[in-house]
């Protein structure tokens, strides 16, 4: 069992940004604020270590960090350059 | 709340005076990851302190080289497991402090892959912490953190920093990968500080 | 919201679909999926996705395949019956969907329970009458693990262009004709839709197993872009 194995991909947070944004995020458009790149939510790796953190699956770069507890939650986009929401 | 009749998850609570408020017994070891495992050749490995009066730094075979010690710990993660009677085999951090001349009272912890945690060095001293490299009797398994991992048991196990790469010694406590985005600055399990604010 | 289980029905020996009741479903997109969580009787929650099985208007339906390790699908699977009340987040996605609406052939490669989504899709293929080629290739372990198995039969029956491609792994019934092996770059090869129809592809499955299909595919010429993947992570066969 590797971690390469347990990585998911943004489909699986699409509940969880449905309700912290109010939106469904899976296809919208991301940049990578590492090396730019242009992803669907869906396609970015997305690893469950005592939080979740969403990584580009092109320079493995920290794109987004999420953490909950006690009905609060921290969610860091600081390393998604952009998202692009259709209306 | 919607109850579903019949369910009752796996988990098994124990005796308090072993397993912190809100946490489950689990017999697994779970295998959480912030991002890829890292891959970093033996002979290029090193663990450096820094920030003291002169940097100070072991190679893979200068750390294996030192007295090491076989703690049986209790670890518990943020995410609500805990194991009971964990076996290691590491370096005390008391040792790797030793060689070095500082005068700081914070240190955060580097990793290979990027990941940091912050700790007073009260938390990394007097026998409560080291960097370990084997576990449940066999070499420390990538994906648990090997070749050598952090390991601060008393605390949170996000505190035990996977693939560890050296301290940097500080003298304020600056808030590590988790810590700065949700985490308690500090971490212990028998005060439930999950999150900021606990 | 809160949805109640309407009916059960078992697929395999480790995989059972739940028809569920849920007031004020507003409907599904075929590929998407929903968060279901449980509450025990003290209070204790545990969350997972599920990807719904069923096609758009039809009763939502979700498939589960029993992990044996696992912490909700032994219950979904073994104990939970009619009636019985969980919650559910959705319908979720807006990547990994299909709506038919493109005449361009649709490639499906599922591995193991990856197929429900899949599933989904291929229903509503037959439910809109698309005459668009769709080619649903499925990896399982042995025959009584393949899901959906009749109902693949009767979908292919029809001859509107869907069909199946069945890889059995670990095992296979005397008299078997068809793949024998993990899906591999070759194998794809010579299932896939030829890359001058710039077909959609959509694989779900273990992660291993849909990053090794999608890296396949572009061996064998596909655009990364016309490939969409879903991965379970580190389930699957």
């Amino acid at each position: 069992m590797e971690t390469r194995d347990l990585k998911l991909d943004g489909n699986a947070i699409g509940g969880l940004m449905l309700e912290l944004v109010g939106s469904d995020l899976t296809a919208a458009i991301s940049v990578c604020g590492g090396c730019g790149a242009h992803e669907e939510m869906a396609r970015l790796d997305v690893y469950t270590g005592a939080g979740i953190v969403v990584r580009c699956r092109h320079c493995e770069a920290v794109m987004i960090r999420i953490v909950q507890g006690r009905g609060r939650s921290w969610l860091d986009l600081s390393g998604t350059a952009s998202l692009q929401l259709d209306q | 709340m919607v109850f579903s009749r019949g369910f009752r998850g796996k988990r098994r609570t124990g005796p308090s005076d072993r397993v912190p408020p809100g946490q489950y017994l689990t017999d697994d070891f779970p295998v959480l990851s912030a991002g890829p495992t890292p891959h970093t050749p033996l002979e290029e490995w090193t663990f450096s302190i820094q920030g003291g009066a002169e940097p100070v730094s072991w190679t893979w075979d200068e750390l294996r080289a030192l007295p090491s010690e076989e703690p049986t710990v209790d670890i518990h993660c943020v995410t609500r497991w805990s194991k009971l009677d964990t076996t290691w085999e590491g370096v005390s951090v008391d040792t790797l402090l030793d060689a070095v001349e500082h005068d700081s009272a914070y240190a955060v912890a580097f990793c290979d892959g990027g990941y940091t945690t912050n700790l007073p060095l009260e938390d990394l001293t007097g026998g409560k912490a080291w960097v370990a490299y084997r576990y449940g009797g066999d070499e420390l398994d990538p994906e648990h953190g090997g070749p050598a991992r952090l390991l601060v048991p008393h605390l949170y196990f996000w505190k035990s920093a996977k693939w560890v790469r050296g301290l940097s010694l500080r003298d304020e406590d600056e808030p590590g990968f988790w810590e700065s985005n949700g985490y308690h600055l500090r971490g212990d399990p028998w005060l439930e500080q999950r999150y900021w604010g606990d | 919201m809160t949805a109640e289980i309407a009916a059960v029905n078992q697929e395999t020996p480790r995989v059972r679909t739940l028809e569920l009741a849920a007031r004020g479903w507003p409907g599904h997109r075929a590929g998407q999926h929903l968060d279901l969580r449980l509450t025990a009787e003290d209070g204790y929650q545990a969350q997972r996705s599920y990807s719904i099985a069923s096609a758009p208007g039809e009763p939502l339906a979700l498939t589960v395949e029993r992990l044996d390790d696992g912490e909700v699908s032994p219950y979904l699977v073994d104990e939970a019956r009619e009636g019985d009340r969980l919650e559910v987040r959705g319908p979720i996605g807006g990547y990994f969907v299909w709506d038919g609406d493109e005449p361009q052939p649709s490639l499906l490669i599922a591995g193991g329970s990856g197929v429900v989504p899949l599933m989904a899709m291929s229903r509503h293929h037959a439910q809109i009458e698309s005459r668009a080629p769709m080619r649903l290739v499925v990896s399982s372990r042995t025959l009584a693990d393949v899901i959906y198995r009749e109902e693949l039969n009767r979908l292919t029956a029809k001859g509107d262009g869907f069909e199946v491609v069945h890889t059995l792994t670990r095992e296979q019934p005397p008299g078997w004709t068809g793949y024998t092996r993990r899906i591999d770059p070759e194998l794809l090869s010579e299932v896939a839709f030829p890359a001058a129809e710039a077909p959609r592809v959509y694989v779900c499955g273990s992660t291993r197993f849909v990053d090794a299909a999608a890296d396949g595919l572009i061996e064998a010429g596909y655009e990364p872009g016309w490939i969409r993947t879903e991965r379970f992570g580190a389930t699957g066969s």
